[in-house]
């Protein structure tokens, strides 16, 4: 199989590009999780990954915010342009990079402190503010993430009281309170139960007009309901990438089609 | 259009199950459609109610498909080759169902011919019966196109309507031109306009059955286009 250029579509052409990734390659050690991946990520747009176990798109998700370093055995090739910066060679701190491109991850995530200090600890490490303006970044954060009606009374409480869904919505207002331009999901519903997943989708739909959203899911429904694009991995190459109504209509490759028709392995 | 089998076969089943049931409805159509225009040309009033009571049976197979479309839409989320199936069958059975209620339509216009006798032999007009073989064969042939899913065959289907439709238009002429020049014709002449514009109608239905397997194989929308860009296109894809 070659590997998939992004195709060029007529309507990611008219998108400002918010991330655009060349040619990168990354390694486990020895094994290459990713080959040769060429895709742009459009600006204030939900774009979605989906592939079986193993294809990579949690490790491509893993690179856009550099957090592989954690791990010295692994390492990038190539460039991850935000902006037109590459932040895969960026002399910035890792940290103000990770604050740019949040993350939130699988299963919930609280830090073991009150739920308030859950969202300003972050806010603190970045940004010296009153007691009074922190509050107000607090209350924004929870709001944004439609947390606030239902903690506004226990902000004092630990975050870890919170249920499963409530957690999830706490991380992402964790992460949007250090003011993130991108936010990374990586399967961010799969330890939740269907309303609460309705309620983080609900999220991403509304998080989109201030932010570039990229996410990993194994659900390929929710891929097709949550997303504007959507990219097709297979054994660490991009299969194809396109609008999420041509993917889930009319996908270009057959081995898109045999995917998300059910017809894998 | 996907091939190979779905991971879960209960759908693979399922799909299986839906596509054979509508060459089954598409079959009960095709001779329901050829009984009455064999009542319509002998005036044969058995068969013209044998055509009449099919309709019974096409009914039920619409309603079934669309219960079968139901369900796997509720149960199986499809997607791609197997989404445009089930839109694309969801259509197809409403065109053949309005193909069967105009061949009972036809076979009810034999029942108003024999009740009025001196029918001057309206129903053996060259034309008509054309251009019911003419229909009967776009019918035929966009059924095997489903079952192919064969977009070229669609296309040239698409392509022969004009002729039906044309032909309508002659029909109409010469109905007119009796029914001047003989009064007494007009009351039959018009159940015949009626039978005609009904065969003109199983043409219609037959090239919307033939846009729906364009969809569904090469994933376009081949509706209000001139049946040339439509022949191109579907030689392009």
């Amino acid at each position: 199989m070659d590997a998939a250029v992004a195709r060029p579509l007529m309507a990611l052409d008219q998108e400002r590009i918010k991330m655009k990734v060349s040619d990168l390659n990354f390694y486990y050690g020895k094994f290459q999780a990713l080959k040769n991946i060429n895709l742009q990520i459009p600006e204030k747009k939900v774009t979605a990954f989906i592939g079986p176990s193993g294809c990579g798109k949690s490790t491509l998700l893993r690179v856009f915010n550099r957090m592989y370093e954690l791990y010295p055995e692994q390492r990038a090739e190539g460039e991850v342009q935000v902006d037109g910066e590459n932040i895969l060679t960026s002399k910035e701190d890792v940290a103000l990079i990770r604050a740019k491109i949040g993350m939130v991850f699988q299963k919930p995530t609280p830090f073991p402190m009150s739920i308030y200090d859950n969202i300003a600890f972050g806010v603190r490490l970045f940004e010296k503010l009153s007691k009074s303006t922190t509050d107000d970044r607090v209350e924004w954060a929870l709001r944004k993430a439609a947390l606030w009606n239902e903690v506004k009374d226990k902000l004092s409480q630990s975050g870890t009281s919170l249920s499963g869904g409530q957690q999830q919505r706490l991380c992402i207002a964790r992460g949007i309170a250090v003011r993130p331009e991108i936010i990374l999901f990586d399967e961010p519903c799969s330890a939740l139960d269907p309303i609460s997943t309705a309620k983080i989708e609900e999220l991403i739909d509304e998080l989109k007009s201030d932010y570039t959203v990229a996410i990993v899911t194994h659900n390929m429904q929710q891929a097709a309901r949550v997303s504007d694009y959507t990219a097709y991995m297979y054994l660490g190459e991009l299969m194809e990438f396109g609008e999420t109504d041509q993917i889930f209509i009319k996908p270009t490759r057959k081995e898109t089609e045999d995917y998300i028709t059910g017809r894998f392995g | 259009m996907t091939s190979g089998d779905h991971s879960i076969r209960k759908y693979d089943e399922e799909l299986e199950a839906m596509r054979s049931r509508v060459l089954q409805m598409g079959g009960l159509v095709e001779s329901q459609v050829r009984t009455a225009l064999v009542a319509f040309e002998t005036v044969d009033l058995q068969l013209a109610q044998q055509a009449i009571d099919a309709d019974k049976r096409v009914n039920e197979a619409e309603m079934d498909l669309d219960q079968m479309v139901n369900h796997v839409i509720a149960r199986r989320q499809p997607t791609a080759g197997d989404l445009r199936m089930i839109t694309g069958v969801a259509k197809a059975i409403t065109d053949i169902e309005r193909i069967g209620d105009e061949a009972s339509k036809i076979a009810r216009a034999v029942k108003w011919l024999h009740e009025k006798g001196g029918y001057a032999r309206l129903n053996r007009i060259p034309d008509i019966k054309y251009s019911g073989d003419a229909a009967a064969s776009m019918l035929r042939r966009t059924l095997d196109a489903f079952a192919r899913m064969d977009a070229v065959a669609a296309a040239g289907i698409i392509k022969d309507d004009q002729g039906v439709d044309d032909r309508f238009r002659a029909i109409l002429r010469q109905l007119i031109t009796f029914m001047m020049e003989d009064p007494r014709t007009i009351s039959a002449a018009l159940d015949a306009v009626w039978v005609a514009k009904a065969i003109e109608r199983i043409g219609d239905h037959a090239k919307n059955v033939a846009e729906h397997v364009i969809f569904i194989s090469q994933g376009w929308d081949a509706r209000h286009q001139s049946p040339e860009a439509i022949e191109r296109a579907v030689a392009k894809a």
